[in-house]
């Protein structure tokens, strides 16, 4: 059975469909990569996921419908989005900021610590940084602090929008690199990207939207060798 | 000399319930960007709710440490319900409504609690009664009662309270959370409409515990009382920077203290032209200085895009 099950997924906005039925699985496990150009409908789909927008359809998360799931809930399902421009929360300090990653977890409070320790243990910076606000972060750091934060969510699907948007090169290679070591750690992924080649290149399977439909599904190194792909979304 | 140290009590005395107050409507605006003009009312139904609860208890057995705190209870109980009831009632439906809308749905709330206030109670001015002996003190040339005393040494702990509670808890995490950015909460998993409504709450029992002190300080407790106290703590809450928790609590002081200070000295100063009853235009003057001036108040910051 699939981790993540979307059947006919539509969003409206005001009227005006932004997504026009569209269908996706992941596995337990699995990195899957939704490429698209801007304005495809990339964050919509994410945002409905999430449930920050209503949508029309069928959504299920290990077997269960999330469809009339209020967003706040879907978070102990188990449910984790770094959202497009990361979202972290400047006024709070990049401790405060992890420590509410944690907000619905039940765990004791030693469990908790330990697993902190281990986000600082990926990302030093964060540590040094630990009782600095968030908004004086670098975009680099905000993009840790925000992948960090959504890992205290303990999520079975974590899913990301750009990460690397913005980022200088050194910075993206540690972010490709940091969403490989989640997935090794068996979380499901589902990364949203511009950077389509590399997205492609870490991801085992690829979903194309375009114009709120997805119009090609297949292995990451079939969508990678594409000549219509390449010519689409690899810049070559 | 004795003149000065007198109104510095008197603007301290004032200045606390000021401070109360105007955390009430920081917290909202922070939360939410939306003045609630109707959280005066809400400090005069806990001046009249305690009123009640003290008039019925008192022809009972019960002593006077015993009326005083559950008069506080009942209070503050009635106060959190009417603040959950208005967000509920008046402001929830509003959340995605052009700004214009839940402000002057804020102001119809405020008269129509002013209006339930009349039916309910009167026009008349109601005696506060004096549960204990209210001692004065020598303090240096000046005076200072018990009464007084108390609503210093309670707005201390209780504002030392909330900020311990916004700045040291899960609660007040998720509080900060909220007012920042609402769907990256909704996603960190918190109830965004569950910490609306505490916050709601918890501005409304400061609301209450305003309205004690302001009635036990003057001993009479009016239905239109609240309007007055309303504007001048949200005077108090621009002057530091709407939104500002730390804000709220200077402006407080300092509004309290520009006006006794204010209406000390105006009548040496325009050689008795005017006198200690142009206290309140003070407020206002400030309000109009503050919005020229420094709209972001003193310790705001980015006001101009969220208002
Ligand atoms: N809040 C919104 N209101 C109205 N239209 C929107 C809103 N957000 C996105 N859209 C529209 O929906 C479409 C998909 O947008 P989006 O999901 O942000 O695309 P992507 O993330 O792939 O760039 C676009 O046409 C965009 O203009
Ligand atoms: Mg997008």
């Amino acid at each position: 059975m699939n981790l993540l099950e979307v059947q006919d997924l539509k969003v409206s906005y005001g009227g005006i469909r932004a997504l026009k039925g569209i269908s996706l699985n992941i596995a337990a496990g699995e990195l899957v990569a939704l490429i698209g150009s801007n304005g495809a409908g990339k964050s919509t789909t994410l945002k409905a996921l999430a449930g920050l927008l209503p949508c029309q359809g069928k959504l299920h998360l290990q077997g269960k419908s999330l469809l009339h799931r209020a967003g706040h809930l879907r978070v102990a399902d188990g449910m984790a989005l770094v959202p497009e421009g990361r979202g972290v929360f400047a006024r709070l300090s990049v401790q405060e900021n992890l420590q509410i990653g944690a907000y619905t977890r039940k765990e004791t409070a030693a469990i908790l610590e330990q697993e902190l320790q281990q986000i600082y243990a990926l990302f030093p910076r964060l540590k040094e940084r630990r009782n600095q606000l968030a908004g004086t972060l670098s975009g680099g750091e905000q993009q840790m602090l925000a992948m960090g934060r959504a890992m205290m969510c303990k999520p079975r699907l974590l899913m990301l929008d750009e990460p690397s948007m913005g980022l200088a090169p050194l910075m993206v290679e540690k972010v490709f690199e940091t969403i490989q070591n989640i997935s090794t750690q068996g979380v499901s992924i589902l990364l949203v990207e511009q950077n389509a080649r590399q997205a492609l290149q870490i991801a085992s399977r690829g979903y194309v939207l375009e114009s709120g439909s997805i119009t090609l599904s297949d292995d990451a190194a079939s969508l990678l060798d594409s000549a219509a792909i390449q010519k689409a979304y690899l810049g070559s | 000399m004795e003149i000065f140290l007198q109104q510095l009590i008197n603007g301290l005395v004032q200045g606390s319930v000021y401070a109360l107050v105007a955390l009430g409507y920081t917290m909202v605006y922070g939360i939410l960007g939306l003045i609630n003009f109707a959280h005066g009312e809400v400090v005069m139904v806990g001046a009249m709710v305690a009123l009640m609860s003290i008039n019925a208890m008192l022809g009972s057995a019960f002593p006077p440490a015993i009326i005083l705190p559950v008069a506080l209870f009942a209070a503050i109980f009635a106060c959190m319900l009417l603040g959950y009831s208005i967000e509920r009632i008046a402001y929830r439906p509003l959340r995605h409504a052009p700004r214009l809308a839940p402000l002057i749905t804020a102001i119809g709330v405020s008269i129509v609690l002013q209006t339930l206030a009349m039916i309910i109670w009167g026009r008349e001015y109601h005696a506060f009664p004096q549960l204990f002996p209210n001692q004065s003190h020598n303090f240096g040339g000046a005076v200072i009662n018990d009464v007084q005393l108390a609503i210093i040494i309670i707005a201390l702990l209780v504002m030392s309270m909330l900020m311990l509670l916004v700045h040291r808890t899960r609660l007040g995490r998720a509080m900060r959370a909220v007012a920042e950015n609402q769907s990256a909460a909704i996603l960190m998993g918190i109830n965004i409409n569950q910490v609306i409504s505490i916050t709601f709450m918890l501005g409304s029992a400061l609301a209450a515990i305003a309205g004690i002190m302001v009635s036990a300080n003057y001993g009479v407790v009016h239905y239109y009382m609240g309007f007055m106290l309303g504007l001048k703590a949200f005077t108090a809450a621009v002057l530091g920077g709407i939104g500002n928790l730390r804000g709220a609590m200077l402006g407080g002081v300092l509004l309290g203290l520009i006006e006794s200070l204010g209406a000390g000295y105006i009548g040496t100063l325009t050689g008795g032209f005017m006198g200690s009853n142009y206290q309140d235009a003070f407020a206002f003057l400030v309000l109009i200085g503050v919005l020229i001036f420094r709209p972001s108040g003193l310790l705001g910051e980015r006001v101009a895009d969220r208002a």
